[in-house]
């Protein structure tokens, strides 16, 4: 993997040279207490001082609406206007933590499974991902517990690492490269630094083999109903989650015309599931909860391979109700 | 071709009193502005505030809503019921910045036609001076290309 | 603490209840808790720390259906059960209510009537950062409500977790699941997020127990409890205090007061 280095205000130069280039760019930015991805116009806008931003950074290709085509009814035609693709515009994701880099590989996998789906990897496609290892963790982050760690390249385009001075470059994929080799007098050689000595420490909660072994097997176990007693059924967690990718689809018409949406769901709710009849098979909430932890633990790594949770531990902290995941899994993991 | 804006407007009636009374401001041959689209309801009481939301949504500029004098009403009391959700909801309105100036409540009993007159025209000119509520269809559309058709209709008043 | 504690295995002890509504630490601060023996009810603790109003749960089917049931209850829950039992959502036989003033002392409530007695003799807790933010807005020129508005809003991704998080939303249907008419638009976007907002909070109208709940709740930190702190005080300046159904909006005065009609 190549190395280099880039001084924090060259980092600046580099971002807003993007900006004037064409690229849009997705960063963190701090209001009051909250720090969220937003579309950025200027370096100066962005923060790095979180732990955790609120929100993943998964809109970037699977927007929280987002129009798959449009119709227009003329006398009795139709005419249909697909998602161009070439609409999409090219964009630099900055400042993701290695956690949520990992999320776009479980998303991918569901976005692909069978169908191809096309705005999602148009997305992905015009997408390069810049992270940005972690310095600090809180009580919530749990990904050394899921096979990730704060200095985890995979999923990233180019991972920075702050260093005692600038950052720590390492180029990751040949799209990484491409964004580096254009800006190249912004870099300097590779610092020859060990990585790990600027990294959060961050121990592991539970045992992921454990977890694995057991988790499985559990479809009928009493364990649900008693994790999620205290659930109240909303979908903060999902919509946070940085590979929850449950979706919906819903109609915008008026008049002759319309547009068909995209938007997302969440399988903790009641409404997800329910059939015209009025037969709902996910009835209570435990049943919900059992579906949310068996599709990123079971289901996910079985069919697809991947794990449906990074260990960003988004969940957690936006739950009104504190159903602290992490805490969850080790509960399994020692069952 | 006239470029001055046209105000659109919405008005939600009931049909015992001011729909009569909207009636008899035509038989009695008292002219008034013709912006205004009535809608009329069995009774104020069925007035569900969410018609108001949807008539500025879908690009009406400003909305009267009308019906029977207090004590009037046909069903004895929906017009009491009416009343109260009125004043809360205006109060909602007002307290997340939506115009509450461009709706106009008002009890136009079957024998105002003047009245009913009065308030359309009243009405329309407030209007006029202040200009099509863009703010809240921007608020609307949330796709670019919305923005597009928006500027579209506006150019081309009706 | 212990008082509570001893309260509760006492009821467990005599077998008056099958569960218990409390909180426990949690991550960060207390959460809610289900003690079901006098083991359990060890467990339990109460203070300012603890968040949300558990009477949200006292309508959940699958936790209380046929089950006599406690809650320690603060004074907002107190409001909200008392409210519950106007729509007569609750069954007074099956529960067991432990009121915990701000001053720590417990008192057990046996049905409306007593409830409704220590709400009126008892003032409601002050809150002073809400009236403030909310006399804030009320200074902004509408423009500058209606930018305020539409920012926060226009974050909101629809989890409903303040939806989820309010004890007075219990329907099964509400009105965002209606598709025929499809009132409120199911995605998010500012002006749906708005509808969702203005219909939650009307429907809200004399019903709302001013927890702030829906505000706690939300991930991303909108602070929709000013609208319904807002409502509460509308509905005080104009209908005057709670009258005996609670709901503003099913009743009328023929002598209410308006400015605004021609």
């Amino acid at each position: 993997m190549e190395k280099k280095h880039i001084s924090q205000d060259s980092l600046k130069v580099w971002l807003n040279k993007m900006g004037n280039d064409g690229q849009r760019i997705f960063a963190p930015v701090s209001k009051g207490d909250k720090t969220d991805f937003k579309y950025i116009t200027s370096a100066d806008e962005i923060s790095l001082d979180h732990i955790q931003t609120t929100q993943s950074a998964k809109a970037v290709a699977f927007p929280r609406t987002e129009k798959l085509f449009s119709f227009e009814k003329n006398k009795g035609d139709v005419q249909l206007t697909d998602f161009d693709a070439e609409s999409v515009p090219y964009t630099v994701v900055f400042g993701i933590h290695p956690c949520d880099a990992a999320g776009f590989r479980p998303l991918s996998g569901i976005f692909n499974w069978d169908t191809k789906d096309k705005p999602f990897n148009a997305h992905i496609d015009r997408t390069t991902l810049i992270s940005m290892s972690c310095t600090q963790c809180d009580d919530y982050c749990f990904c050394t517990s899921v096979n990730g760690s704060p200095g985890n390249t995979e999923g990233s385009d180019i991972l920075l690492t702050p260093i005692t001075d600038g950052y720590l470059v390492e180029i990751v994929t040949e799209k990484g490269k491409n964004l580096v080799d254009k800006y190249i007098d912004l870099f300097g050689a590779d610092p020859n630094i060990n990585k790990d000595d600027f990294l959060a420490k961050l121990p592991v909660k539970f045992n992921l083999e454990e977890l694995n072994t057991k988790i499985s097997h559990m479809f009928e176990s009493e364990v649900w109903k008693q994790q999620s007693e205290r659930c109240i059924g909303c979908g903060a967690c999902a919509f946070v989650c940085p590979t929850c990718a449950c979706f919906d689809i819903q109609e915008d018409t008026k008049g002759n015309s319309g547009n068909r949406l995209r938007c997302w769901d969440s399988c903790g709710f009641s409404l997800f599931t329910i059939h015209t009849s009025g037969h709902n098979p996910r009835e209570i909430q435990s049943q919900r909860w059992r579906q949310r932890l068996l599709h990123k633990f079971s289901y996910m790594p079985e069919r697809l391979s991947v794990r449906g949770c990074t260990g960003c531990g988004r969940c957690s902290r936006a739950c009104p109700v504190d159903m602290n995941l992490s805490e969850h899994l080790t509960g399994i993991a020692e069952l | 071709m006239n470029n001055e804006f046209e105000p659109k407007i919405v008005a939600f009636v009931c049909n015992w009193c001011t729909y009569a009374g909207a009636d008899l401001t035509g038989t009695s041959r008292i002219k008034y502005a013709s912006n205004v689209k009535i809608v009329r309801f069995p009774c104020t009481g069925r007035i569900d505030f969410m018609l108001l939301l949807k008539a500025f949504a879908n690009g009406s500029d400003g909305i009267i809503v009308s019906g029977c004098h207090p004590n009037d009403c046909h069903y004895t009391s929906g017009n009491f019921h009416a009343r109260r959700r009125w004043i809360l909801f205006r109060s909602l309105l007002d307290f997340m910045g939506i115009d509450v100036n461009r709706i106009r409540f008002a009890w136009v009993s079957a024998a105002e036609g003047a009245k009913w007159a009065d308030i359309v025209n009243d009405t329309v000119s407030t209007i006029r001076e202040m200009g099509p509520y863009t703010e809240y269809r921007k608020a609307a559309s949330f796709l670019a290309e919305n923005e597009v058709e928006l500027a579209k209709e506006m150019e081309v008043p009706q | 603490m212990s008082e509570l504690i001893n309260k509760v295995k006492e009821l467990f002890d005599k077998e008056a209840i099958d569960l218990f509504i409390g909180y426990e630490e949690g991550s960060r601060r207390p959460r809610p808790f289900f003690a079901k023996n006098a083991t359990d009810a060890t467990k339990l603790v109460f203070d300012d720390r603890c968040q949300g109003n558990l009477a949200v749960y006292l309508t959940r089917k699958d936790l209380v259906r046929g089950k006599r049931v406690g809650i320690s209850a603060s004074y907002y829950a107190l409001k909200s059960i008392s409210q519950l039992f106007n729509e007569n959502q609750l069954n007074k036989d099956l529960l067991t209510i432990i009121g915990i003033g701000s001053d720590g002392n417990l008192s057990v409530f046996e049905g409306q009537e007593q409830i409704k007695a220590y709400l009126k003799e008892t003032p409601p807790p002050a809150k002073p950062e809400d009236d403030e933010l909310v006399s804030k807005i009320n200074a902004m020129s509408p423009a500058e409500r209606w930018e305020f508005w539409t920012d926060e809003l226009s974050k909101c991704f629809k989890c409903y977790a303040c939806r989820a998080a309010c004890p007075m939303c219990y329907c099964t249907k509400c009105i965002v699941e209606v598709n025929r008419p499809q009132w409120i638009q199911p995605w998010a976007s500012t002006l749906g997020n708005m509808e969702w907002q203005i219909n939650r909070v009307m429907h809200m109208a004399g019903r709302c127990s001013d927890c702030g709940s829906c505000g706690t709740a939300c991930p991303l930190g909108i602070p929709i409890h000013l609208l319904t702190h807002k409502m509460k005080e509308s509905v005080l300046a104009n209908f005057g205090g709670d009258d005996e159904r609670g709901n503003v909006l099913s009743t009328f005065k023929p002598e209410d007061q308006e400015s605004f009609i021609l």
